[in-house]
């Protein structure tokens, strides 16, 4: 019998009310696919496709207007309390707070989950090492540059060493040099802790970089393109990515 | 940056000197009883501070002037806190509290007079009437505030109420807390004075009256800076606890 999904999309839709109060509008359509344990899967589509909106609902930040999302097996919306600890998220701005040093921001989570103070210390002392960052436990986020903020954001995110990890472009606004060693970091260690992770970005080539497979959304988000990547030759990974590319280009007006 | 503050404090000091020149002039112009030498109200208010009979009356007007503050501040706290949550409350609480915000602080004196007979006790409805409405607003304001964005990620470890308020909300309102005690202090140490004025028989207000009553312009303006002297005090003492509290701002941005 083929193993659970970590994360299920069974047609799920969100429609928003429009901010001007003129009827409605659809972010996400019907949206179905699966995720497996220990997959990384790229989800790509141009600004305002309704990616994050597919984000937030795995998240359990909003609830779907139709349909069924199931991870880990439950709602992620209205079972609150099961998703504990259980979910990790990567935003595209760090998200650090201001009035946290570095340290107390990587323990954040693992302080809201009542974690041993002892064990959170060295936990978080301990990804802050794995990210590069030891010496700076004690600065605020004002005093780091945008990679460090953005890597203390990666660490709190493990610190909590949650089943999935949810990240919403969160190289974007970081220069490329930095942005491709922290995809490169970020890589290694949900490898390295086989995690399933979610990873939305509008580069083609961070998505082939980064995902054992990709899906591409049209707007509203609905699977448009989808592919496995690996094993595959630079042939097929540049067939790949010319597929992707005139996926993109007959992208719908929104509605 | 410490020659910025020092230079900063000279000419606060120049400030201030020249005023009290200009007053020292005003006293050789005119006669003591309008304009007492300056000399002659440091040695009053001097003398206010050493006597403990005197004294007592500076601190109770500050116990008065604290013990409304921080009523209006947890009433109001509470009150931004429901209004925060929900927007039939708000409908319902804010135009209340608008409604308070036009009476003047003297009309408060009258109707706690007429309502109330411990003077204790009129004295603090006065300061939490009059302060109330803005401890509401300005609470309110600092947690209206919160960023979404900390808010959606804090909520990704799925908080307990508690946790949420104590490691998100709090932080966030803090310095809307600081600013309002620093504005209110000043309209307090303001009320207070009517307050005591008119219904109390102990207190920098009362004492005012009396001097009024003596004609002594030199124990009114003794009695004056007692009141003036506790508000700055208050009022840096607010300020380190803000550049403590605000530490994880970055310089430029604290000093704006």
């Amino acid at each position: 019998m083929a193993a659970e999904p970590v994360i299920r999309f069974n047609e799920v839709s969100k429609t928003f009310q429009r901010p001007d109060g003129r009827g409605d509008f659809v972010a996400v359509d019907k949206l179905s696919f699966e995720i497996a344990k220990g997959e990384i899967v790229a989800v790509l589509g141009k600004t305002g496709c309704g990616k994050s909106t597919m984000f937030n609902i795995v998240a359990g930040l909003i609830e779907p207007s139709a349909g069924e999302a199931r991870v880990i097996g439950h709602d992620p919306f209205h079972e609150f309390e099961f998703f504990r600890g259980q979910i990790g998220i990567v935003f595209q701005n760090d998200r650090l707070m201001p009035w946290r040093s570095t340290l107390d921001n990587v323990r954040l989570g693992l302080q809201i989950l009542d974690s041993d103070p002892k064990q959170a210390d060295e936990t978080a002392r301990r990804w802050l090492a794995r990210l590069g960052l030891s010496g700076h436990e004690n600065d605020y986020p004002y005093a780091l540059s945008g990679g460090m903020r953005q890597r203390v954001s990666i660490a709190r995110a493990f610190a909590v060493d949650p089943e999935i990890l949810l990240c919403d472009e969160p190289f974007s606004s970081l220069d490329e040099m930095t942005a491709r060693d922290l995809r490169a970091e970020f890589v290694r260690l949900v490898r390295q802790s086989n995690k399933t992770a979610v990873f939305i970005t509008h580069q083609i080539n961070e998505a082939m970089e980064i995902g054992d497979r990709v899906m591409v959304f049209h707007r509203p988000a609905r699977i448009a393109y989808e592919t496995r990547l690996g094993g595959t030759t630079d042939a097929a990974r540049r067939a790949i990515r010319e597929d992707i590319m005139r996926v993109l280009s007959v992208e719908q007006s929104p509605a | 940056m410490t020659n910025t503050r020092t230079m900063r404090v000279l000419q606060a000091a120049a400030g201030m000197l020249v005023l009290a020149a200009g007053w020292q002039i005003l006293s050789v112009v005119f006669p003591h009883y309008l304009f007492p030498p300056v000399p002659e109200i440091i040695s009053r208010t001097i003398e206010i501070l050493i006597t403990g009979s005197l004294l007592t009356d500076v601190l109770l007007t500050a116990m008065r002037i604290f013990g409304g503050l921080l009523g209006a501040f947890i009433l109001g706290g509470l009150l931004a806190m429901v209004i925060g949550q929900s927007k039939t409350a708000e409908n319902f609480i804010a135009p209340i509290l608008t409604f308070f915000q036009g009476i003047p602080a003297l009309s408060w004196v009258v109707f706690a007079i007429i309502w109330f007979h411990g003077i204790e006790f009129r004295v603090l409805f006065i300061m939490v009437m009059t302060t109330l409405p803005a401890f509401t607003f300005q609470i309110l304001d600092a947690f209206r505030s919160m960023s979404k964005d900390l808010f959606e990620m804090t909520m990704a470890f799925r908080p307990s109420r508690w946790t949420l308020f104590r490691f998100l909300i709090v932080p966030t309102i803090v310095p809307g807390i600081l600013t309002a005690w620093k504005v209110n202090l000043g309209n307090a140490a303001r009320v207070v004075v009517v307050a005591e004025l008119v219904g109390a028989t102990g207190g920098v207000g009362y004492q005012l009256l009396r001097q009024q009553q003596l004609f002594d312009m030199a124990g009114a303006m003794a009695w004056t800076l007692q009141l003036v002297l506790f508000v700055l005090i208050v009022q840096q003492t607010i300020n380190a606890i803000e550049n403590w509290a605000l530490r994880y701002r970055a310089v430029s941005e604290r000093a704006m």
